[in-house]
């Protein structure tokens, strides 16, 4: 709102005011590939701790993930490619994975990155001393081992289906530096070694972090020298510096996307727009051990009574999608033949009749009993927007609906851990890979599991246990669609929206593709390049 | 007088307890603890992982068991490690067996902000006597409604937002001022004049905020205790001796004026370290009120309980700092004191 409000007020006031006579850059102009220069970015938060399996916030991966290399990772499409591994083998009966990893490569410090590292990994992940969340995961593996220097084996007692992913997450450590430390507690998280495109140049607590480029990095030197991220907690504080030229890139929100940006053509000449998928979606979602939403004539009422769309406009101002499927629109595990339900009040009323609700002073009642429950959600200025639009929609065709805000802590536990709510607008993230075991199956009902609105089906049960253990990619395409037309015939979540990630990117950048590929815009950024002539005085750096 | 002081320090010590015992009890009540924020809705992470953690921290202790373990830390003067993941110190910097430094957290937050703070306050009490002193003396004539609506207009506007407006007008439309941040990049290369030229002129605008809403407060009592002396028959009985209008304003009614000044000073010390929230954000000033702040979001129990102990300790001494300095300011009181 703070945003909106000094954003207007911004063009109402200074719109007119011719900002100062700078030489006009053309910022266009193509240039050649060269190396140097520097790239500097904000993040609103502090990285925590640079041992990503350690640290749980988002900042911390960001970083991490420039420094650090797993054994796979994904390619522009979205397919898995090797990373330190070369290539991979899964054996017949989907029970062992053979990682043969790239020789000759070195972690910064010029030490030989080994299996003894990948093998170090696996044992501090999984080790019960570990703070990390992430364990379960690998502790599915009964068995590693390294056959030699080059080659590391991953045994699992079952099939595990999502195991590359979880091995394209990993981040591999050096067992050199780290075998004597306690990797909760060690210096290592503020100045680590890695393999990557980047390595840890200086770190001012509080103020900026430095990137430099890696020497050693095992897929080649980066074009960009130095990186450079500013802490800057406040996003209008951030477009500012932005605006001011003093921050290259930053993610931005709907309305500096299609309201700031087309009425200010200066802005146009010097930064560019990007717009992709985004990772996440929001959803309404019942609480199925809770009437009415046991009944499934109810949930589909209230699908059919809310305009997607008019949410769509409204809150992201048109920039999101519709989705059907939990997963990223575009991608290969999307459903594509599933049939949207659209916007249509008279069938979510004849839907209503149907079981047994009248009509009684515009309000559907059943048994004396009025069909009126309340919404709950947490800080977050989109989601009460979107509440707001349901409590209007749901309204209209006769269900009395209240909303509550939560900050997310009590929220969390107050409410969605007992199980004390009738109905939540919240989102999940769209994930690359496609199993929604923690999520749907009805063994994770438990306080503090995911499945906590209650959904269970069984047909879904046997899916997900199928999926898990079934690694050839058709045949877990068929599994993972039937799952997702069940999950929509059944309507346990409507889903809202995912709405598209933006980008502002200063136009001296360059390198960056036009037409963003399936694994974001920022997939090819160690390609990306300052040419000279655009570098801002960087004497100091 | 030294008994009084020493009763005065020897109470210190009961109240401490209690104010820690509410705070913590009060800071427990809150649903939710670091490990539901740092990966509640995380589909990676397991409950049983979370619950693991919760032993290590010993969340899943009785609350009372929490407070002894607490208390007894703190007897040693140890405020512990953060829960966060970077597991920083929570008052000063500690040597790990390599000879690597993990600075603590308040070591690095609170220097910045009590920077900041100290140039607030001596801003606005040195602005303040003299807007409250000229408002006095033209007490109801235009001089002194302008600076009554100067002062409250400071007072309402909201600060962030001001604060936006003179970010874009100085810093981005035109380039005088920076826009956020307490260096520029490239600071660590600079000479020491040009590194404090260029904190300097980081700190311009996050002290102009802070300041503004403050005069209001402060200038009114300076303006309304002078009226009150100069209505006082000392002041006639001045005037009529003949003395000049200059030693009458100065000498004798701002000195006098400035005696409540002494308390409400007193009263600002734990306020100097406590930073605001709002203005840190925007500025992107990694001080102690977004410290703070995101401590308390994330159930970062330790630094929560640091930060609340010393800024008790420091009200406490603020209190006791400002009665002894009242006393050694006014004879008055000192009479009433050594009764």
């Amino acid at each position: 709102m703070r945003l909106i409000l000094t954003s207007l007020f911004f063009i109402c006031l200074f719109g007119c005011n011719k900002s100062q006579t700078e030489d006009v850059i053309n910022f266009d102009e193509e240039a050649s590939q060269e190396s140097g220069g520097t790239l500097t970015n904000a993040m609103i938060g502090e990285p925590n701790n640079l041992i990503a399996m350690i640290a749980g916030d988002g900042a911390s991966s960001a970083i991490a993930g420039q420094i650090f290399n797993s054994l796979l990772k994904y390619d522009e499409n979205l397919e898995f490619e090797g990373d330190l591994a070369k290539s991979w083998e899964v054996s017949e009966d989907y029970k062992t994975i053979k990682f043969n990893l790239k020789t000759q490569k070195k972690w910064s410090d010029d030490q030989p990155i080994t299996c003894k590292d990948v093998l170090f990994t696996w044992k501090a992940v999984t080790h019960p001393d570990t703070r990390t969340p992430y364990g379960s995961d690998y502790q599915l593996v009964s068995s590693a081992e390294c056959i030699n220097d080059y080659q590391f084996i991953a045994k699992y007692n079952e099939p595990y289906a999502p195991a590359l992913e979880t091995w394209a997450s990993l981040h591999i450590l050096p067992e050199h530096l780290l075998k004597d430390e306690d990797i909760n507690n060690t210096f290592f998280s503020l100045n680590p070694v890695g393999s990557n495109y980047f390595a840890l140049d200086s770190w001012v607590t509080g103020q900026q972090l430095k990137l430099k480029a890696n020497p050693n990095a095992i897929h080649g030197k980066p074009l960009i020298e130095n990186k450079v991220s500013r802490i800057i907690p406040d996003l209008s504080s951030q477009f500012m510096e932005l605006i001011a030229g003093n921050i290259d890139l930053m993610s931005i929100n709907p309305i500096q996307y299609s309201r700031v940006f087309p009425n200010r053509s200066e802005l146009n000449n010097k930064i560019n727009l990007y717009k992709e998928m985004g990772n996440g979606y929001t959803y309404f979602g019942f609480n199925l051990n809770k009437k009415p939403f046991d009944d499934i004539n109810i949930r589909k009422a209230i699908s059919y009574a809310i305009d997607r769309q008019e949410i769509i406009d409204g809150v992201l101002l048109g920039l999101g999608e519709e989705i059907t499927s939990p997963y990223k629109p575009g991608t290969y595990w999307e459903n594509k033949n599933i049939k949207k339900l659209s916007f249509n009040p008279q069938k979510a009323k004849e839907l209503l009749e149907k079981s047994g609700y009248h009509l009684n002073n515009n309000i559907y009642e059943k048994d004396g009993i009025p069909l009126s429950f309340e919404i709950l959600t947490n800080q977050n200025k989109q989601r009460e927007m979107t509440a707001v639009l349901i409590q209007r929609r749901l309204q209209d065709i006769g269900i009395d609906v209240s909303i509550r805000v939560i900050e997310w802590a009590s929220f969390v536990n107050r409410f969605i851990k007992t199980g004390e709510f009738q109905a939540v607008v919240l989102g999940w993230s769209l994930s690359l890979d496609p199993d929604q075991y923690s999520i749907w199956h009805s063994s994770q009902q438990g306080p503090g599991q995911f499945n906590f609105i209650g959904y269970s089906n069984k047909t879904v049960d046997d899916l997900l246990e199928k999926g898990r253990r079934e690694l050839n990619k058709e045949k877990r395409k068929a599994i993972y669609d039937e799952f997702s037309s069940i999950l929509y015939e059944d309507q346990p979540i409507v889903y809202l929206y995912a709405g598209y990630g933006l980008s502002a990117i200063h136009k001296k950048i360059k390198g960056v593709k036009k037409l963003s590929p399936p694994a974001g815009i920022y997939h090819n950024d160690y390609e990306w390049f300052v040419p000279t002539k655009f570098r801002r005085n960087e004497m100091s750096l | 007088m030294l008994k009084y002081l020493l009763k005065r320090i020897l109470w210190m010590i009961p109240m401490l307890i209690g104010i820690s015992l509410i705070s913590f009890f009060i800071m427990h009540l809150a649903p939710g603890d670091i490990t539901s924020n740092e990966s509640a809705f995380n589909p990676k992470a397991s409950e049983e992982s979370r619950q693991k953690l919760r032993e290590m921290y010993n969340l899943d202790k009785p609350i009372l068991v929490q407070y002894g373990l607490w208390l007894k830390r703190i007897a040693k003067l140890d405020f512990g490690n953060s829960f966060a993941s970077h597991q920083r110190p929570v008052l000063w910097q500690e040597k790990d067996k390599n000879g690597n430094i993990k600075p603590g957290l308040i070591q690095k937050a609170l220097p910045i902000t009590l920077l900041i703070n100290l140039l607030t306050i001596f801003l606005i009490f040195s602005i303040s006597i003299v807007l409250g002193t000229i408002a006095a003396i033209r007490k109801n004539k235009i001089p002194d409604r302008l600076i009554t609506l100067f002062v409250f207009v400071g007072f309402a506007i909201p600060g962030f937002w001001l604060a936006l407006l003179l970010m874009y007008s100085l810093g981005v439309s035109n380039q005088i001022l920076p826009i956020s941040g307490l260096h520029s990049i490239g600071y660590e290369q600079m000479s020491p004049i040009t590194q404090f030229i260029d904190m300097l002129k980081h700190l311009i605008l996050p002290v102009f905020i802070s300041c503004l809403s403050g005069l209001a407060g402060i200038s009114l009592y300076v303006r309304n205790g002078m009226i009150e002396i100069l209505n006082q028959d000392f002041i006639k009985t001045a005037r009529a001796k003949g003395l000049y209008e200059k030693k009458v304003i100065f000498v004798h009614t701002l000195k006098n004026a400035l005696l409540p000044l002494i308390t409400i000073l007193g009263l600002s010390i734990p306020g100097l370290i406590g930073g605001s929230v709002i203005a840190e954000s925007i500025f992107a000033i990694p001080g102690m009120g977004k410290l703070f702040y995101d401590a308390v979001l994330m159930r970062d129990f330790p630094v929560v309980m640091g930060i609340l102990t010393i800024g008790s300790i420091l009200t406490l001494l603020g209190n006791l700092i400002a009665d002894l300095a009242y006393a050694w300011a006014d004879p008055r009181i000192r009479r009433g004191l050594s009764k």
